[in-house]
């Protein structure tokens, strides 16, 4: 919402300067965007006389003029205006000036071989007008040697943002009336000193949809004359940032901006028949006023007549309807329309515009008299005519409201005692009236006030109008003792593994929770993907139903950049869909290790590539940072389509509890991802983890080690190639569980010596004696037994 | 006893431990010639025995001491030689361990979490893929109301069994419902997450992260919400000139809405929270929305709102990290490049405690 101080200033008396009253509207609550003041720009811009026009020597188009600026001699100033002649009093640009419509800095320079001193100004390059067609030319008996910004006078301009519960400051009236009850003037009040009619209106008007237009109320004013509204009314609307159109419509937008109260005029002429409020009927159309056609439907109200659409009722009018320069006879609507029913029309046909704003917000339901008498008035002045007698179609809403209120309410809730007759002042200021019952007010709510319906609304009312700055801070109320833990068990886990992670060297990265749809496609499984209605684009649609594409997507741009080696982790959820059509997020956390392991090195020799074993090291680690029980993991295929078949796999708890998977990247999805060279995937699926059970203290088991010292043995096992050496190993564990306590693979030979369809895997097993130490026979028991373990997976010891 | 003389210059001669030990063979051996000169001893007569056993025995122990000292010398140059022959460039690297990372947004919800811990704020969540229920009607922003369009909101096309339509949650507010039905009252949560809004440029992304707060109590009032406001952003940027200024606001959710801006001052062309807004070179910035839980909303919470009051405040995550850690551009911290993160990304072991700071020093 814009507005110029000078508007401002029709409604309130008020000394306060700008900076002032801006500073006060943002501490109501009606936030100042920007002040901006035009005259500031023209500061170096001087009122000054025309003393001669030379033709210039080198050019016809060009006069050489000399200038009068007030003081010192006359200045020479090269100029190609057409008016520029001796005896002008104009505008002149002096050096150091800067030319407000272009940035352009003025200096001494020669123009065509003459010196020019400065630039006699047009209004356009003082973004004061379109006019470029010469110079201006001021009265002859404007102060030669005076400012321009000072001849024109400051007339500084407010942005305000305007929150949507407040109507009624949707016109620069209810700003004024904001700032009176804060202290800063004195609100006039509106005299619209009624205009009687002269004739019966001559159109019928009627509310077909008393729901969607409950009030209709119209009168015609003929024998107008249209053409460009005076220069008053176009300098407040452009201070608004409004283009003038011509007077008759300049007016409407007067009244809406200046009182925040819509109307429409219709040239009489275009009309048919009846003027009705009424639904569309679906297929309906209407070409509006900003030239595009739009098909309604029956939930839409429109005014129409009998030849159809001239208005989408309180959005846009028709383009067909619309005054022109040649209208002479105008019907006014000033109309009440349901806001919900509007709001919802120009969401469906996606249309804003000044009007939408206004009505859906709620406009004042008991300004419609007023209104159409201010708006008549308005155009009688400028464009003469003579007006009919007005017609009421329907009745608006009452827009009574009274609120019980305790003035107590004020500290209660809002912080800050306000004395009762401070606060009595502040609403009778806002227009509340205030009736004191024997234990509360009973305030009633002014009809321009739709968003205030209970008393906390009050103490809103009350405290920005006191104030905010006088809510003392109080502290809250503070429990026992030192503060408490607060994370739950699934927060404590994800910033436990977030940090190691971290310490592992992987960097976190946070990626968008949204992908291309072939991306979240990819990563599916087969399950559902959300899939975004209203995407901000196409890359940012489906959401992920992995953190392994987003993943995948920052390495790609790391190595693009030239990165050698990538790793990367992310913890957040993955967007799957529960049984009963609500969202189910999952906590994840997801590693790509691309490019280089080690790089090449004095010592380590060539660059080691990332591989799967790579990725399991950080899936078994970051499992037990997480607390699953890595012990008793199995490591199992099928980690996915997007994993190499053959270096890939899960880790299960029971062979349906997938708690991870890893492995390289399948070459299909790295072509997918447009990723080159090696990559190893890791997703664990921390929602799967179980919660650890009866956890009950701090103490930990007594520490009892045992007497006797441990001895190794080591076995070498000739193993069919299919078996992996870890179902081996767990055999071999599981042979003499009082005697093993630890066992594992320290080599995997193929090749020569070793039977074709064989590896040999060699053991390290541990033996912890319990008693006594063991003897020969003794050790020679667990070796049998571990032997006959092993051959229950085909293992046959090695000779 | 010119062998003597002999052995003693031979021993200082030698140049090996094998030439010693020859020497020693030669001289204190079995057949050497200072045990062949013990063993004369005991053909002597007790005088020539006076005279000669000391003079014997004197040998031997030069010998000994002489061979044992030139041994020892020996070992200690071989020793030195080995070392100096082991020689390595310590110039040359050592072993490499990567650095990794915790992403500012992680280290900024961890501070958040810490600080509010400390005022008896728990953590709490809610779904991003939320339902229009949660995230506006229960809000108190009905099908038509004017802010529901203000929010940019991505929507699904898909419906739960309730016939809700299902969005992206434009704010972290709808958690204030689902804590509030979940766990009545009395309450002191956070609840930090992702939010969405169609909306990009450089200070906005379609994705970014809020913190909601919320305290629902008795006898809760806006002087409490001030008081909650300034005591965490003086814990989170630690420091205690941190000036509010609270301007009414609207949010249908709260009544009376609160805007809150805190004083900054430019120094280097960047902003520094601190001060009072209103002087050279200073200025006041947005930073949360807040207020007085709307009746409503509380009723949609399940509670009596003529029992129960609170406050409810909002603020951007992102925005709080750029303004403590200096970055300034958002679109950076969902790129993943792992410069950025390396640059401003924090060591693991950065862990945000009270008592040894909520913030990291650059």
């Amino acid at each position: 919402m814009k507005f110029a101080l000078s508007w401002l200033k029709t409604f309130l008396d008020t000394e306060a300067d700008a900076d002032t009253i801006a500073k006060k509207l943002t501490a109501l609550g009606l936030e100042i965007e920007s002040v901006e003041d035009a005259s500031a720009a023209l500061a170096k811009f001087r009122v000054a006389r025309v003393l001669t026009a030379e033709k210039h020597p080198q050019a016809d188009k060009l006069q050489v003029l000399s200038v009068d600026t007030g003081e010192g001699a006359p200045l020479q100033v090269v100029c190609g205006a057409p008016n520029a002649r001796a005896g002008l009093v104009g505008v002149l640009g002096l050096p150091g000036a800067t030319v407000p419509a272009n940035g352009m800095v003025l200096k001494v320079a020669a123009v065509r071989g003459v010196e020019s001193n400065g630039m006699m100004c047009s209004t356009r390059e003082l973004n004061l007008g379109d006019d470029h067609d010469g110079i201006i030319e001021l009265p002859a008996d404007a102060p030669v040697g005076t400012s321009y910004a000072d001849y024109l006078g400051s007339d500084p301009v407010f942005d305000v943002a305007i929150t949507p519960n407040r109507p009624d400051c949707m016109g620069v009236y209810g700003i004024a009336r904001d700032l009176a009850a804060a202290g800063l003037g004195t609100l006039k009040p509106i005299v619209t000193g009624g205009v009687a009619g002269s004739f019966p209106c001559p159109v019928e008007i009627r509310t077909d949809d008393a729901e969607g237009c409950p009030a209709f109320y119209g009168r015609v004013i003929r024998g107008v004359k249209n053409g460009p509204s005076p220069q008053w009314l176009q300098d407040a609307l452009k201070g608004a940032g409004q283009r003038p159109i011509s007077a008759l419509v300049d007016a409407t937008n007067y009244v809406m901006l200046g009182y925040g109260r819509p109307a429409h005029a219709y040239d009489l002429a275009r009309l048919t028949g009846a003027v009705v409020a009424r639904r569309a009927v679906d297929g309906e159309g209407v070409t509006a006023l900003n030239g595009k056609h739009y098909i309604l439907d029956s939930g839409m109200t429109v005014i129409a007549d009998d030849a159809g659409v001239h208005d989408i009722a309180g959005i846009m009018g028709g383009e067909h309807s619309g005054c022109a320069d040649e209208t002479t006879d105008v019907l006014l609507e000033v109309a009440y329309f349901n806001p919900q029913r509007i709001a919802r029309t120009g969401q469906t046909l996606a249309l804003s515009s000044d009007a939408r704003t206004r009505f859906e917000r709620g406009v004042d339901p008991a300004f419609l008299d007023d209104g159409l008498a201010l708006l008549t008035k308005l155009i009688l002045e400028i464009c003469g005519g003579e007006a009919s007698e007005v017609v009421r179609a329907g009745t608006p809403p009452s827009g009574q409201k009274t609120v019980a209120y305790d003035p107590a309410l004020a500290g209660r809730l809002g912080g800050v005692d306000v004395p009762k007759g401070e606060q009595q002042r502040i609403l009778e200021a806002l227009g509340f009236g205030v009736v004191d019952a024997a234990d509360h007010w009973v305030v009633s709510v002014p009809s321009w006030r739709p968003d205030v319906d209970g008393a906390p609304d009050i103490v809103e009312e009350v405290i920005r109008v006191h104030g905010l700055d006088a809510v003392p801070s109080v502290a809250l109320p503070r429990a026992d003792g030192v503060a408490k833990p607060t994370a739950t068990p699934a927060q404590a886990l994800e910033r436990r593994v977030r940090r190691a992670a971290a310490a592992r060297g992987l960097h976190e990265a946070v990626t968008w929770s949204f992908l291309p749809e072939a991306e979240a496609a990819h990563f599916a499984d087969g399950q559902f993907v959300w899939t975004l209605a209203n995407p901000i684009s196409e890359d940012l649609k489906a959401m992920r139903p992995s953190l392994l594409p987003g993943l995948l997507g920052a390495a790609k741009r790391n190595l693009d950049r030239g990165a050698s080696s990538v790793r990367v982790f992310e913890v957040g959820r993955r967007y799957l869909r529960a049984e009963d059509g609500s969202s189910d997020e999952k906590l994840s956390l997801a590693v790509v290790l691309a490019g280089e392991q080690t790089p090449r090195g004095w010592a380590s020799g060539k660059a080691r590539s990332f591989d799967a074993f790579d990725a399991k090291a950080e899936a078994l680690a970051l499992l037990g940072e997480a607390g699953a029980p890595v012990e008793n993991l199995q490591v199992m295929g099928e980690a996915g389509s997007q994993f190499h078949p053959g270096q890939s796999a899960t880790l299960r708890l029971g062979p349906k509890q997938v708690l991870a998977r890893f492995g390289m990247i399948h070459p299909v999805t790295a072509k997918a991802f447009d990723i080159d060279g090696p990559v190893a995937l890791v997703e664990l699926f921390l929602d799967r983890i179980p919660a650890k059970k009866g956890q009950s203290g701090f103490a930990r088991a007594a520490y009892a080690p045992p007497a006797l010292q441990a001895v190794t043995r080591d076995f070498a096992f000739l193993l069919p190639l299919g078996v992996p050496a870890g179902d081996l190993l767990r055999s071999v564990k599981g042979a003499d569980k009082a005697n093993i306590t630890g066992a594992r693979v320290f080599d995997d030979f193929r090749g020569t010596g070793v039977p074709e369809g064989h590896k040999s895997v060699a053991l390290e097993v541990t033996l912890q004696p319990v008693d006594k130490s063991y003897d020969e026979a003794a050790l020679k028991a667990i070796a049998d037994k571990i032997v006959a373990a092993a051959a229950k997976q085909g293992a046959v010891l090695r000779g | 006893m010119e062998q003597l003389e002999q052995t003693l210059a031979a021993i200082a001669a030698a140049d090996t431990p094998d030439a010693v030990e020859a020497i020693r063979v030669a001289a204190l051996g079995k057949q050497g010639w200072v045990s062949a000169l013990l063993k004369t001893l005991g053909g002597m007569s007790p005088d020539q025995r006076q005279a000669e056993g000391p003079k014997i025995h004197a040998a031997r122990e030069g010998v000994t001491a002489a061979l044992a000292e030139r041994k020892g010398a020996l070992e200690s140059a071989a020793l030195d030689a080995r070392l100096a022959a082991e020689t390595v460039d310590l110039s040359l690297p050592g072993p490499e361990a990567p650095r990794g990372s915790v992403h500012p947004v992680s280290q900024v919800m961890d501070e958040l979490a810490e600080i509010f811990a400390d005022l008896g704020f728990a953590v709490a969540s809610g779904p991003e893929i939320e339902d229009d229920w949660h995230n506006f009607t229960a809000l108190n922003m009905p099908e038509t109301h004017p802010a529901r369009a203000m929010h940019d909101t991505f929507y699904f096309p898909d419906q739960d069994a309730k016939g809700r339509s299902m969005l992206l949650r434009t704010h972290t507010s709808p958690v204030q419902i689902r804590t509030m039905l979940a766990e009545g009252a009395p309450l002191r949560i956070i609840a930090p997450g992702r939010v969405y809004r169609s909306d990009s440029d450089a200070t906005h992304t379609p994705m970014f992260h809020q913190i909601e707060g919320l305290v629902i109590d008795k006898g809760i009032h806006l002087g409490h919400l001030k008081w909650t406001l300034e005591t965490f952003l003086k814990a989170f940027f630690e420091r205690d000139d941190i000036v509010l200024r609270l301007r009414p606001s609207y949010f249908p959710f709260t009544e009376p809405s609160v805007e809150v801006d805190v004083g900054y001052t430019l120094v280097n062309g960047k902003r520094v929270v601190g001060g009072g807004g209103d002087v050279e070179n200073g200025g006041w910035m947005e930073v949360l929305g807040s207020g007085m839980v709307n009746r409503k909303v509380i009723e949609f919470g399940g509670l009596d709102p003529d029992e129960w009051q609170g406050f409810a405040f909002g603020t951007g995550v992102d925005r709080l990290a750029m303004l403590k850690y200096g970055m300034d551009d958002l679109r950076a911290f969902f790129d993943g490049d792992a410069r950025w993160l390396a640059h401003y990304g924090f060591g693991a072991l950065d862990v945000p405690t009270l008592s040894g700071g909520v913030g990291v020093k650059s």
